[in-house]
């Protein structure tokens, strides 16, 4: 089958006001199909969030395309307006479930306009007629057992926060996008409404709303539940991609056993156990660095890391950006 | 009777807004916390564990009950912070943006009593951000923006190893950062407790967590207590349907958490 989505390459950067550039995203390359999830994990400041927008194709200063292509359904995202963006990409082939739920709605308009709004921005057709949208709107949200009225009548402020998540899923896949990308949708919840919002995810799998997501979270283990693959990110290079089972059960790269040694559980053991910490921060990427990005913080680094670059390589049947991992 | 406990609850409720939008965000709840205990308050969001923190901050006052910090109650604020202080959720909503940290460092010592020579403040600093693992010469002239969420939150702690409170409230000091930065706030968190021997009240939705920091959990639904007990109990042998819900709601990598 063909890919859905496949990234070559793909390298961005930041351009700030005094000519630095800053390499957020370096040679990312991953290939999709149809009905695949894949986990993006990383701790804060490791590109996650600036590789989202690049897989839109939305740049908007200061981001800039360094190298590589997008493809989506084997058409380039790359070389367009974010007007363009806009109006032919996002909500259709790509679309975003935004992090902050509540930054993401207008506090001055209610849930039925807001998404009235949206798909009329991004239909790409002008005339549209109100009614036919909340129609749609209503159909939509009944399908996830919600209270449709009560919702899509309210300001944001009167809901919870669990619910203004599922409003904001709701809208995001209104247009049946062919892949979406959930940024962190779980991060501020609880973890029982957490549990919520995948469900009413995976609802929207099963529905066949859409089938291809990519999501991104810090959380490892919600990850192993969610995703089939896994790619672990660090300093704006993926470090590690296999499976969820693989990448969770037996990481390989020294990044990922630090990350997952890092969680805490309510396990028996859990309190003999201390979590790993990792010390010191990620390196800055305004400079070039040489060597191993993981270097300066890695427990098991060797004085030749500092020197020598790293490339992935398979290890284990997955892929590894460590030359020592076995 | 006498009692040695730092707080000691009876029956307290808490109410907002009138009539028949009136609700209850505390209601009778009743418990004691000793000295130098870690208690952990545990419950989804809504559950009016924040409330409960903030009565024993001295934010709020219970509308019912008696709610006594060493068997006194809570009449000025102002004394009540000298001893008691706090960790928020926000670090940026915690510091003001328009002052340098050091600075803000400093002017927190403005509410002791016996306030420190200016000295003696700097010292004091100085020694409260290398507790953190922070050099005093690398937030020199800082301003909050200019430093990342896990760099501030380390800002939040150095502010109370620099305070020495008797009791440290900590309002879900790590719901904000990601799992590195968290396993490294807990750290610097048991590291304060060590040393300064407080007493520390944790709230956090995340049992797992509190699992691992406290002595006592506390577990709260719909504003009241459901269950209270020592972790290993209540994780391992959980007696109320929302202490079971919880735990189930955990991801856990070793047990069928969701159907796909």
């Amino acid at each position: 089958m063909a890919n859905i989505l496949e990234v070559k390459d793909l390298s961005l950067h930041y351009l700030t006001r005094f000519g630095q550039k800053i390499g957020a995203v370096t040679d990312v390359s991953f290939a999709m199909k149809q009905g695949e999830i894949l986990g993006i994990a990383g701790e804060s400041g490791c590109g996650k969030s600036t590789l989202v927008n690049g897989l839109m194709g939305l740049f908007i200063p200061p981001l800039y395309p360094t190298s590589g292509d997008v493809l989506v359904g084997g058409e380039s995202l790359m070389n367009r307006t974010p007007q363009e963006v806009r109006k032919n990409v996002l909500s259709q082939k790509v679309s975003m479930i935004p992090q902050g739920a509540f930054n993401a709605l207008n506090p001055t308009r209610k849930i039925k306009d807001i998404a009235a709004d949206v798909i009329a921005a991004h239909s790409g057709s002008k005339n549209i007629n109100k009614q036919q949208i909340y129609t749609r709107l209503r159909e939509r949200f009944d399908l996830f057992g919600m209270e449709t009225d009560h919702i899509l009548n309210s300001f944001p402020i009167q809901l919870t926060a669990g619910e203004r998540q599922r409003s904001v899923i709701g809208i995001s896949t209104l247009l049946n996008p062919k892949v979406v990308i959930a940024d962190e949708p779980t991060s501020a919840l609880d973890v029982t409404t957490q549990k919520v919002v995948i469900k009413m995810i995976f609802d929207l799998l099963e529905k066949n709303i859409f089938s291809t997501m990519i999501f991104i979270t810090h959380e490892l283990p919600l990850l192993r539940h969610v995703a089939h693959n896994i790619a672990i990110m660090y300093a704006g290079e993926f470090v590690e991609y296999g499976t969820a089972i693989q990448v969770v059960h037996d990481p390989r790269h020294p990044y990922t056993r630090a990350l997952m040694g890092a969680m805490l559980s309510a396990d028996a053991n859990q309190k003999s156990k201390k979590p790993t910490t990792i010390e010191g921060a990620p390196p800055s990427l305004a400079k070039e660095i040489i060597g191993c990005r993981f270097a300066e913080r890695c427990p098991s680094a060797r004085p030749e890391c500092k020197q020598k670059s790293q490339s992935l390589r398979m290890v284990g049947e997955r892929l590894v950006r460590c030359d020592y991992a076995e | 009777m006498p009692n040695d406990a730092i707080f000691s609850a009876k029956n307290i409720s808490k109410f907002f807004g009138y009539g028949k939008k009136r609700v209850c965000a505390v209601n009778d709840v009743s418990f004691d916390i000793a000295d130098g205990e870690i208690v952990s308050i545990v419950g989804g969001s809504g559950c009016g564990k924040s409330v409960l923190a903030k009565i024993m901050l001295g934010l709020y006052s219970a509308d019912q009950g008696d709610f006594l910090y060493k068997n006194k109650p809570i009449t000025n604020t102002r004394d009540h912070w000298n001893e008691v202080q706090s960790v928020f959720q926000d670090p940026f909503g915690c510091f003001n943006q328009f002052f340098s940290i050091r600075t803000q460092l400093k002017d927190a010592f403005g509410i002791l009593k016996n306030r420190p020579s200016s000295q003696e403040i700097d010292q004091r600093v100085d020694e409260a951000l290398l507790a953190v693992n922070v050099k005093p010469a690398d937030i020199e002239g800082k301003y909050p923006f200019e430093l990342s969420g896990g760099q501030m939150q380390r800002m939040l702690l150095a502010r109370i190893f620099a305070l020495k409170p008797k009791v440290l409230i900590a309002d879900e000091p790590t719901s904000m950062v990601d799992a590195c930065v968290r396993a490294n706030i807990l750290d610097y968190l048991m590291k304060l407790k060590a040393v300064l021997s407080m007493t520390i009240v944790f709230v956090t939705h995340d049992i797992g967590l509190a699992y691992y920091v406290s002595d006592r959990i506390f577990i709260m639904h719909e504003a009241q207590i459901v269950e209270a007990g020592k972790p290993e109990e209540v994780t391992q042998n959980p007696k109320s349907p929302h202490t079971i819900r919880l735990l189930e709601d955990i991801p856990d990598i070793n047990r069928e958490w969701i159907k796909k």
